[in-house]
């Protein structure tokens, strides 16, 4: 089983920690809001992840299982 | 002749008009005004008694399934999986979809306002079938009133075994967006929510929600009176049956008709009567729609195999002609300053991204220093980026225009323009404070 990060594009208001924690997946955009990058999240950026979403003030970020 | 033309068989209660004539929906020939319950029964006859027996319900769906009806709000999804998809859950609702927030189209309102009881019909067949007990109908505050005499008179004549309640419309261009509609019957909001959950699982006061446009339901009535066979008499074999389109622009007539699907653009135009000037392009499907050069699309057939050569489709059945001395470029950025105010202001790359991009589409056309690069990188960065499609369809659109009106690109940026004419093709509303 796979992750992948998803964002309720509702909910996100562009604080941009995600990306400060998880540039490798996350950049923002020209108005700061988040881009993430295609595909599912590597083991070894899982723990990264898992800090982008926790630190989301927003609670728009998160992780969804994809089989 | 043989002895079996000499059977006489029993009367049939009405007789189902030739399913090639058109048009279906419409009133034919000039009666003006709402069709009446008792004029509407005399043209269709009735609608089939509420099944409430599931062997009937399922004879139903199979009805529609072999009709080929898809969604006439524009994205052509099959009608037969979605009406599956909420008959298999619990204590559904039905909401039927006359908000046409789009200001270029016209032909659910006068649906509505020509053929009420084929809608309602519809509206509470889809009922019987999914087994909901109330219909929601959302419709333009400018039918409110017709449609407030056509349920009483249903009421008076004791017609319904589901509450049918009427609800106006937001006038907002995403107000018509299926999730939108579901959040302004709830709480008054006009904007879309985040799916999944889809409606079909989770939507009206979190119960299982079919959504239809209110041209597919009136469809829908017809395949049940007349069958699946009848409604495809007309159409083209992927796609079956009839559609109803605005015509608009440059044409003699812009009006409101119902075509076969399939029927070639320049037929569509003529229906108008015909272009009212030397056109150089077609806005197809509507403002989410595309930009096509005239002479290539009035010879292909108005469906979605037939406009798909130009990456285009029908969309909800629009087509706005645009004269040769009108500029595209200006037309284009008009209509992109009133989708970016009409965001719902939800999503930050659909809220500040195509606020943007319609200043850059209007400095473009104004002739102003603009970049088209900074243009197609913001394009790429609003596509897909929000909770519902409204940056989608906008980007999409614009993008034809950049590819149509590419010469004309060219010399606005030399600071040229061909139009002479004064005066908007396309309507759009008055700028509202934000």
């Amino acid at each position: 089983m796979t992750r992948r990060l998803r964002v309720d594009p509702i909910a996100c208001e562009g604080r941009g920690l995600c990306a400060e924690i998880l540039p490798e997946l996350i950049t923002l955009d020209d108005w700061g809001y988040p881009v993430i990058r295609a595909g599912s999240v590597p083991d070894s950026l899982m723990t990264d992840a898992r800090e982008a979403v926790k630190v989301c003030p927003k609670l728009a970020l998160w992780l969804e299982e994809r089989r | 002749m043989h002895s079996h033309d000499r059977i006489t068989v029993p009367a049939p209660v009405h007789t189902a008009p030739p399913g090639g004539q058109l048009p279906r929906l419409l009133p034919g020939g000039f009666a003006p005004g709402p069709a009446s319950l008792a004029e509407h029964v005399r043209r269709y006859g009735h609608a089939p008694a509420p099944l409430r027996d599931w062997p009937r319900r399922n004879a139903l769906l199979d009805e529609v399934e072999r009709s080929g009806l898809t969604g006439r709000g524009g994205a052509a999804f099959p009608t037969a999986l979605k009406l599956a998809a909420v008959a298999a859950q619990a204590a559904p609702v039905v909401v039927a979809n006359g908000t046409e927030g789009e200001p270029a189209s016209a032909k659910d309102k006068v649906l509505l306002a020509r053929s009420p009881h084929l809608v309602l019909d519809g509206a509470v067949l889809a009922a019987t079938m999914v087994g909901a007990r109330e219909v929601v109908v959302v419709v333009h505050h400018s039918v409110r009133e017709i449609l407030d005499q056509a349920v009483a008179e249903r009421r008076r004549a004791g017609l319904d075994r589901v509450r049918i309640r009427l609800v106006t419309g937001a006038d907002r261009f995403v107000g018509g967006e299926a999730s939108a509609v579901v959040h302004w019957i709830e709480r008054g909001v006009p904007a879309p929510t985040l799916t999944p959950p889809r409606l079909s699982e989770r939507g009206l006061g979190r119960k299982p929600t079919l959504v239809q446009n209110v041209e597919t339901l009136a469809h829908l009535a017809l395949i049940a009176r007349y069958g699946a066979s009848w409604f495809r008499a007309l159409g083209t074999a992927l796609e079956p049956g009839t559609m109803l389109v605005t015509i608009l622009g440059a044409v003699n007539e812009p009006c409101v008709r119902e075509i076969a699907i399939g029927t070639p653009a320049g037929e569509v135009l003529s229906l108008a009567g015909g272009a009212s000037a030397p056109l150089q392009a077609l806005l197809l499907g509507g403002y989410f729609g595309r930009w096509a050069g005239a002479s290539e699309a009035v010879r292909l057939p108005f469906s979605t195999a037939g406009l798909s050569s130009l990456g285009a489709g029908p969309g909800a059945g629009l087509i706005a002609a645009l004269p040769a001395d009108a500029c595209g470029l200006a037309e284009t950025a008009r209509v992109v300053r009133y989708l970016a105010d009409e965001s719902a202001g939800q999503c930050g790359p659909c809220l500040f991204g195509l606020d943007a991009v319609a200043g850059e589409v209007q400095r473009l056309a104004d002739g102003r220093t603009s970049s088209l690069a900074t243009l197609r990188c913001w394009l790429g960065q609003v596509d897909g980026r929000g909770a519902c499609h409204h940056p989608d369809g906008t980007v999409r659109m614009i993008r034809s225009a950049l590819s149509v009106f590419a010469p004309e690109l060219e010399r606005h940026a030399r600071g040229w323009c061909c139009a002479t004419r004064k005066g908007a093709v396309l309507p759009v509303p008055p700028r509202r404070p934000r």
